[in-house]
């Protein structure tokens, strides 16, 4: 009997919630991307947008979700099938927790009087090393780069020391009024290179069936 | 929403055994419409009231009005041929004719009165296409159905279907028989077919239901308990009877 593709409509379902995927993570990148632009740049107006855009990511989770929803009961899928839905589950809502974070960030030069006056160049680099690992895991996610994902998840250790040295240069300095804003920032930051770290994690999932964490194996 | 055939308050009985009660149920155009329950339930019986395969069966009695575009088809005028040839059926077992491939499906269209050999050329290679079967067959087209494998006989009886172009698609199980790619297969024909066909479809296989069908009706003991769309059936059903029954708790 010859080979011909089987279940179209299925196999363009699970493609459609990996597109989705694909672009709640431009936009919580972009979130994430713009509300330390917002910061730095004392730009209130990108800061509203950032806020506003907030629901767009929302409603991406709950079309992702419903869809996993629908193809789970109507389609039963298995194997890696099974994987693309339970990953997309998992990683819609990493994806969300970033873009939440972002509006944190930009509620907070929102509601700034005055510009920070002060060296930033330890919040931008936490940032750069924050939006880079969302960038890398997103692409681990759509070229299916397994190689990608394991990078992310060794980046963690340096979001993490970058945090670190953004708390003691915070503590070092007299921030008169914005010290809890900056440990409050810094702290998202790092939030959501754990998120970027998660999803990296459940790209490994999707394409070897191996749980990690951290790049150690469990 | 347009319907090409509606049934309502529709009682059946064998003899003086009621089989169906007080069924209303309407099928949209260009749309699958999926029939479960245990068995038993009637809905294989609701299935032949739609082109009435049950007239053929002396005992049975039936009251309520089933409508095709709008016309009653238990009217006293109506052409059972003509109504059978626009709601065609594809049974349980694949049923080939004992003839060729090329037979098998020209029979319908030369009954109805195409005689002409380009014309009927043309309906069994079109038929043959629209079964996804043209591929595989088109050059034994003069070899015995009998030969061919139960898949494909049952697409063969798909073609036949719709050689003498029907409007509606009755399927009572049609994968029943059949293996698992054989039936994906089949599947994945009812998908394309609903672009130009309306169809209605019984299954014993709920996941069969859920994959192809964009309505769900559940029949249990002769009453329609539920329909909706599919979607809604099997994520969130109304009555705790669907939801028994889809998720195997009982049938």
């Amino acid at each position: 009997m010859e080979n011909q593709v089987t279940r179209k409509a299925y196999i363009e379902d699970l493609a459609r919630i990996q597109e989705k995927i694909v672009e709640m993570g431009i936009a919580a990148e972009t979130a994430a991307k713009n509300s330390i632009k917002a910061l730095l740049n004392f730009d209130k107006k990108l800061a509203a947008q950032v806020m506003e855009n907030d629901d767009i990511i929302d409603q991406l989770l709950i079309e992702t979700e419903d869809a996993c929803i629908l193809l789970i009961a109507k389609q039963q899928p298995i194997a890696h099938d099974l994987r693309v839905i339970a990953t997309s589950f998992k990683i819609s809502t990493d994806l969300e927790r970033i873009g939440d974070h972002a509006f944190d960030i930009a509620r907070i030069t929102s509601n700034l009087e005055k510009p920070f006056n002060f060296d930033k160049s330890h919040i931008k680099a936490l940032s750069d090393c924050a939006i880079s690992m969302i960038n890398m895991s997103i692409k681990a996610y759509k070229n299916a780069d397994v190689n990608l994902a394991e990078k992310v998840c060794n980046e963690d250790d340096n979001a993490d020391s970058l945090f670190a040295k953004t708390l003691t240069e915070i503590s070092d300095h007299t921030l008169a009024g914005a010290v809890p804003e900056f440990v409050f920032i810094s702290r998202y930051l790092e939030r959501i290179g754990d998120h970027a770290t998660n999803i990296a994690e459940w790209v490994i999932y999707l394409e070897t069936a191996e749980r990690m964490r951290k790049t150690k194996k469990i | 929403m347009q319907y090409k055939m509606q049934a309502k308050n529709l009682n059946l009985y064998y003899g003086s055994k009621q089989a169906l009660f007080n069924i209303s149920l309407d099928v949209p155009s260009n749309k699958v419409v999926a029939l479960i329950g245990p068995s038993g339930c009637g809905k294989s019986t609701f299935l032949k009231t739609l082109n009435r395969m049950n007239d053929l069966i002396d005992s049975v009695h039936i009251d309520g009005d089933i409508f095709l575009d709008g016309n009653d088809i238990y009217a006293p005028d109506t052409d059972i041929v003509y109504l059978r040839k626009r709601v065609g059926m594809v049974f349980q077992r694949p049923n080939p004719f004992p003839m060729s491939i090329y037979e098998n499906i020209a029979y319908g269209p030369r009954i109805h009165g195409t005689r002409n050999k380009n014309q009927l050329n043309e309906i069994v290679e079109k038929s043959l296409r629209n079964a996804a079967l043209w591929d595989e067959v088109k050059d034994r087209l003069n070899d015995s159905a009998m030969g061919m494998s139960g898949g494909q006989q049952q697409r063969l009886c798909i073609a036949r279907v719709l050689a003498v172009e029907p409007e509606v698609i009755l399927m009572d199980e049609p994968c029943s028989a059949l293996d698992p790619i054989s039936t994906m297969k089949i599947e994945e024909l009812v998908a394309e077919l609903k672009k130009n066909y309306t169809i209605v479809m019984v299954t014993h296989n709920m996941q069969q239901a859920a994959r192809v069908s964009d309505y769900t009706a559940f029949f249990l003991n002769g009453k329609l308990i539920e329909h909706d769309i599919t979607d809604v059936i099997f994520t969130n059903p109304a009555d705790k009877q669907t939801e028994d029954y889809i998720s195997g708790r009982f049938g």
